[in-house]
């Protein structure tokens, strides 16, 4: 019945892109900090995590990504969300994570905007 | 703080169709939860968007319950009701328990900036309930707690 989320990632520059699939809760959010931890620990600056295969994250999951932001905020790196369902979007832009993680629709435009930033 | 017990004012539920299961104080059951939850909001042709709303605030109910609620029987008690007025169907859901119950009243609303500046990053759920869901009924009491959560079609 497991819906454990699964995460992978690549490396592309200073700029590392992270999939999820399924259920962010507290393991799958502990599995993305994982991730997100070693590629900012490799140099990474810009982290693009890519949700369009979660359809749920839940509150436990969204504070661990919060932790996750404040590591990139304290790198002075980015952090960009990319294929949020329209429920999730809604949920971050209610806790405000709008206000410091970027949003963007696809992750084309999330890479493009990450790595035109200034380091 | 209101004791739990006949439907809040507000919420009638007269006349709903409903379904009724309990599922154990487990990791993720609560996803067992909203598989119930999509049936029924696919069953009045809710949208897709609509049912994850609901979804999501099913599962932070469930979640808080899990973790807050110590429920003496170690179950939630969900109860999902789809009902209509004037020509807006509904989807209800309750999600009962029969723990040591809260003072909502006393809960202190969440922000990011606040949430920076601790080691605790959690204290979401009623926030997110409240922002999706239509309508929220909570009362809890000594005897438990009882969310009740619509959303229209």
């Amino acid at each position: 019945m497991s819906e454990s989320c699964k995460v992978s990632s690549e490396r592309r520059g200073d700029v590392a892109i992270l999939w999820t699939d399924g259920y962010i809760n507290n393991q799958g959010g502990e599995e993305i900090a994982r991730e997100a931890y070693a590629q900012l620990d490799s140099g990474v600056r810009a982290l693009v995590l890519n949700l369009e295969k979660t359809r749920i994250v839940n509150s436990i999951g969204i504070s661990i990504l919060i932790e996750v932001l404040e590591k990139v905020m304290d790198k002075k790196g980015v952090l960009a969300f990319c294929g949020l369902t329209p429920t999730i979007d809604k949920t971050f832009r209610i806790m405000g994570l709008a206000q410091y993680a970027e949003i963007y629709p696809t992750q084309e435009d999330a890479v493009r905007s990450v790595t035109a930033h200034p380091a | 703080m209101s004791q739990g017990g006949s439907a809040p004012p507000g919420l009638k539920s007269a006349g709903s169709r409903e379904v009724s299961m309990t599922i154990p104080v487990a990791p993720e059951m609560e996803i067992v939860a909203t598989a119930q939850a999509a049936a029924l909001g696919e069953y009045i042709a809710m949208t897709r968007d609509k049912i994850d709303e609901v979804k999501l605030a099913l599962v932070e109910a469930c979640i808080n319950a899990f973790e807050h609620a110590d429920c003496r029987d170690e179950q939630l008690h969900l109860t999902f009701r789809l009902g209509g007025e004037k020509g807006r169907e509904w989807l209800e859901v309750e999600v009962l328990d029969k723990g040591k119950g809260f003072d909502s009243t006393a809960v202190e609303e969440p922000s990011l900036e606040k949430t920076f500046q601790t080691h605790r990053k959690r204290g979401w759920g009623l926030q997110i309930i409240k922002s999706l869901m239509d309508e929220v009924d909570i009362s809890s009491g000594k005897t438990g707690t009882r969310i009740l959560m619509r959303k229209y079609k």
